[in-house]
């Protein structure tokens, strides 16, 4: 989900959108690091790939913020791991930023129109 | 809810888990081992990045930049010591002049009198024929208080001078006599003890007194016991009754320490025309000045019809009370607050042009450091950063060394002038003077850290290393920095031509010729009392006993007394004539000496014709004066004046002159002696004199021996002003004038040339430092060092000429504005100005020698490739 050639605004966007993700993600329940990622990367079809350093640095931004917490479990096949779930302000942060984003995407899509840009590599 | 920062080993232990369950995920994906290890770890990424980033990540990273980028600045500043050091020194220069000055101000007229609401406080004058500002009698005081309606209260206060007895004998004290409710006027409770009472100053004046905190610390160590405790005051006894308070200052009555009653029941105060008090008063709420000034002035009117014999004339003047304190130096310090604002401003302009000079030196470095990766911000934080260590560095000094202007300016200040302003003495680094010095320096700051900035184009560094950069804004930085450097040189001459001429008065003025030997001589006044030496007869009896008295002390060789000391204020004036010659219109005045045999000989002042006075020239001979060569000279052209007679107002008979005398100067240094008439002391004796005494030992030290022998011919003479000769003349207030004004041009003279001078040297190395292409182009085409080394000079003297040139007309005008001040040298005096052209030039050469070394010491090719 980045490239090398990505700007600077383009980052910007898109570490947002991974802490969304995130959000959307642990809306499920408490979930460690590694089935967050896993997660996304199913749910979006393997369209988004998260690279795993950037995701621990969203995840420890997000417990900055207190919209998420973090205690130490253990996981399904016995494995320690650092999980996490959402806390009441990032559910409303979570709400509030779908929003906005579902808003923003059909904007796009009213200017873009339904079906006028085909991916070219579909073509 | 705490939060605990999370430890770095918690976060690697996370990443550890992550590793682990990836792997697992992957091999039950159906990856071997191995290869599941390994797809884990290269789809995280580096470990280490995360790792730091997590590390950086809450971090005040801007802190550790900041003492990353303060470390960075001291050392590029010290790499660089001449600039650091003078744009420091300049720096500090202007903030400490200005801060320094501030104080004064601060001390004057922004902080509150030391009374309650000072504003609403009044001081009340009688004017007359004479002038506005005169004294009123007591009576008229009763009916001002008892007549007006716009005062809640009024007081009167007079200056006055006490007998105090000591253990070591009769001193005079300064002291102030007030009416009852004076301290309650002004809002003001002792400290320790009672105000006066009602009614004080009609039962027991002069039998209670207040001291001032001064006085009771300084002479009586400020003993806790002091209330209740006697003085003898003139002779007789007071109980001190309180302490006012430490801040407490009353200028118009400065510098008494001792506060008495006034007296009402003398004859004095009997009398409507007898003048002696001042009075204040407080304003009722609402009335304003003018209206108080006019209601006082038909108050006035009322008494001038009641009683037109003492009162023609007289009006009532009201002015406020602060005016009358700090009216007087509050246009001088207006005008120094001005001067040093402008030297701050033409101080902050040269660090600004040297900022200007090594920023374009250190292009190449930016450019260097922005393709090695630094973004703008972080280079501008850096040039930042430098700024604001060069103003913390050069605030600081300038605040010490406002602190050390501050006693230097106090000790200019004559010291009969600042026992008159006592609201100085609280000067110092308070709160609103650091405050001033903390805004200057803000302002500084912000100017020194973002001036870098101008000339840095941060999103081409690429250009630094291509191109030379000569821009626009490049250019007309030089031309204004040219003209400024040109006022600058302008203005230094203006004012060393100032301090030039004043400095030559000052020596002309302490070199002229007295008509007398100052070194060596010790003088003291002594006042007997007027009953013990009633009769002429005691009085010179008590002349002769201080005279042997002192001539049997070793050392001593010579004694003498005078009625009044050489070098004073030129009273003691009395009128002559001549039976035998017309009068010479209204100046037949003439400055009239009592003095012992010995004075002349005792001054080794010169006698031209005749003798001078015997022992035996007593109240059984007939009367003899002796006069000075200006007497003579004016009244006797050419005839011999000896034999001749002399009506006077202060002899019934004519008195025969017997000699004439060297020229004694006895006025002020300044003005030309006038003509003056000795008698002696034993056919007109006094109980109040000057003893004169020539020692062979340091005159100094023998001051407290002199003292204590006088008072073993009797304990109950007061002596005070005990002082050397060199001492009275260079305290005398011409000597103090000439040389207060020498030192105050000449220390903003010094600082207006070093500002000139830094201002040429930024200037001509800002150009310097724009040309090197040009010089490169021009040494490759075979241009010789020196031509390059006089072509940077020539732009030198092309500046320093024109602000000369600029300076010299200005300087004739001002020097002709200040000829009034000026003693014995002409307002064109071509030795200073050829002094001060020639330090001018000196230093404008030393000032462009350097850059037009360093424009002579390019190398051609370096210069080339650079751009």
């Amino acid at each position: 989900m980045t490239t090398r050639k990505s700007s600077d605004d383009r980052i910007a966007l898109l570490q947002g959108t991974l802490d969304l993700l995130i959000l959307k993600t642990l809306v499920l329940g408490p979930c460690h690091g590694q089935g967050v990622a896993r997660e996304i990367q199913l749910r979006s079809e393997e369209v988004f790939f998260v690279d795993h350093g950037s995701l621990y640095l969203a995840l420890q931004r997000l417990e900055d913020k207190e919209w998420i917490t973090a205690e130490w479990g253990v996981s399904e096949n016995n494995r320690r791991a650092r999980f996490y779930s959402l806390t009441p302000m990032g559910r409303a942060q979570l709400i509030e930023k779908a929003g906005e984003w579902q808003r923003l995407t059909r904007a796009m899509g009213l200017i873009l129109g339904n079906g006028t840009v085909q991916n070219p590599e579909e073509a | 809810m705490v939060r605990r920062k999370r430890s770095t080993d918690d976060f690697a232990e996370e990443i550890q888990s992550h590793l682990e369950l990836e792997t697992e995920a992957l091999k039950r994906a159906g990856l071997s081992e191995e290869a599941a290890r390994q797809k884990a770890k290269s789809e995280f990424g580096s470990v280490s990045v995360a790792r730091e980033r997590f590390n950086l990540r809450g971090r005040a990273v801007w802190l550790e930049n900041l003492v990353r980028d303060g470390r960075f600045a001291v050392r590029q500043l010290l790499k660089n010591p001449g600039f650091t050091a003078t744009a420091v020194l300049v720096m500090a220069l202007g903030i400490g002049t200005s801060v320094a000055i501030f104080a004064f101000v601060d001390a004057a007229l922004i902080k509150p009198l030391p009374y309650e609401s000072p504003s609403r406080l009044v001081n009340l004058f009688e004017s007359n024929l004479t002038g506005p500002r005169f004294h009123l009698s007591y009576l008229d005081y009763l009916d001002w208080k008892r007549m007006n309606s716009v005062f809640s209260s009024m007081s009167v206060y007079e200056q006055s001078d006490f007998m105090l007895n000591t253990p070591q004998g009769t001193r005079q004290v300064d002291g102030v006599r007030v009416s009852d409710g004076f301290l309650r006027t002004l809002g003001v409770q002792p400290l320790l003890g009672r105000d006066f009472r009602d009614g004080e100053d009609l039962t027991s004046a002069s039998s209670t007194v207040l001291l001032t905190y001064a006085e009771w610390q300084n002479r009586y160590g400020g003993r806790p016991d002091i209330v209740g405790q006697s003085v003898i005051l003139n002779g007789t006894t007071a109980t001190i009754v309180g302490v006012l308070p430490r801040d407490f200052h009353f200028a118009p009555a400065a510098p008494g320490g001792f506060w008495l009653t006034i007296v009402t029941n003398n004859e004095g105060a009997r009398q409507r025309g007898s003048h002696g008090l001042l009075g204040v008063a407080r304003l009722k709420d609402g009335v304003t000045l003018a209206a108080a000034d006019a209601e006082m002035k038909t108050v006035a009117e009322r008494l001038e019809k009641q009683y037109p014999d003492t009162n023609r004339n007289r009006d009532a003047n009201v002015i406020s009370l602060t005016d009358m304190i700090v009216g007087d130096v509050r246009p001088i310090l207006m005008v120094l607050l001005s001067g040093a604002g402008l030297l701050l401003l033409i101080a902050s302009l040269n660090v600004a042009s040297l900022l200007l000079v090594r920023t374009e030196n250190r292009k190449r470095e930016i450019a260097v450091r922005g393709a090695l990766g630094a973004t703008p911000a972080r280079l501008m934080r850096q040039f930042v950063t430098e700024g604001l260590v060069l103003t913390a560095c050069g605030c600081l000094l300038g605040i010490g060394g406002a602190f050390a202007a501050m006693q230097a300016l106090t000790r200019l200040i004559p010291a009969d002038r600042i026992a008159s302003m006592p609201f100085l003495q609280g000067m110092g680094l308070n709160g609103r003077v650091l405050g001033f010095a903390l805004i200057v320096s803000a302002i500084a700051g912000m100017l020194f850290s973002l001036t870098p900035l101008l000339r840095i184009s941060f999103k081409n560094l690429r250009q630094g290393l291509t191109e030379g950069g000569r821009t626009a804004a490049g250019t007309l930085w030089r031309r204004f920095g040219a003209n400024l450097v040109v006022l600058e040189l302008a203005t230094a001459m203006v004012l060393l031509v100032g301090a030039g001429l004043l400095g030559k008065s000052f020596y002309r003025l302490m070199h002229v010729n007295m008509g007398l030997q100052p070194q060596n001589l010790a003088a003291v006044r002594v006042s007997g009392s007027a009953t013990r030496y009633s009769t002429d007869t005691a009085k010179v009896n008590f002349e002769q006993q201080v005279i042997q008295k002192l001539q049997g002390l070793s050392g001593v060789s010579s004694v003498a007394l005078s009625s009044d000391l050489p070098v004073g204020d030129g009273d003691g004036l009395s009128t002559i004539a001549f039976k035998e010659k017309p009068s010479l219109g209204d100046h037949n005045e003439v400055n009239d000496r009592e003095v012992s045999t010995a004075y002349f000989a005792t001054l080794e002042a010169q006698m031209l014709r005749g003798r001078g006075f015997a022992e035996s020239d007593d109240a059984g001979r007939p009367p003899v004066a002796v006069i000075n060569q200006t007497l003579a000279k004016r009244y006797f052209p050419n005839e011999n004046p000896l034999g001749q007679h002399i009506g006077s107002d202060v002899a019934k008979n004519p008195i025969e002159i017997i000699g004439v005398v060297d020229d004694i100067r006895e006025g002020p240094l300044e003005t030309s002696t006038l003509p003056a008439m000795y008698l002696p002391s034993n056919q007109d004796p006094d109980k109040t004199f000057y003893v004169i005494v020539r020692t062979s030992q340091a005159p100094r030290s023998f001051l407290p021996q002199m003292d204590a022998a006088i008072h073993q011919v009797d304990p109950g003479i007061a002596t005070y002003n005990a002082m050397t000769m060199d001492d009275h003349i260079h305290d005398s207030q011409s000597a103090y004038f000439h040389r207060s004004s020498a030192w105050l041009v000449g220390s903003f003279a010094g600082m207006a040339l070093l500002l000139g001078v830094v201002g040429l040297y930024g200037v001509i190395a800002y150009s310097v430092s724009q040309r090197t292409r040009e010089i490169g182009v021009r040494m490759a085409l075979g241009a010789h060092r020196d031509s390059i080394h006089r072509m940077v000079l020539r732009e030198a003297a092309r500046l320093a000429i024109t602000g000369i040139a600029i300076g010299l007309v200005f300087s004739l005008f001002a020097g002709s504005l200040m000829r009034g001040l000026l003693f014995g040298v002409r307002s064109w005096d071509a030795w200073v100005l050829c002094a001060v052209v020639g330090v001018l030039a000196a230093a404008a050469l030393l000032a462009s020698y350097l850059p037009a070394r360093r424009a002579a010491s390019v190398n051609p090719m370096d210069a080339l490739r650079a751009e």
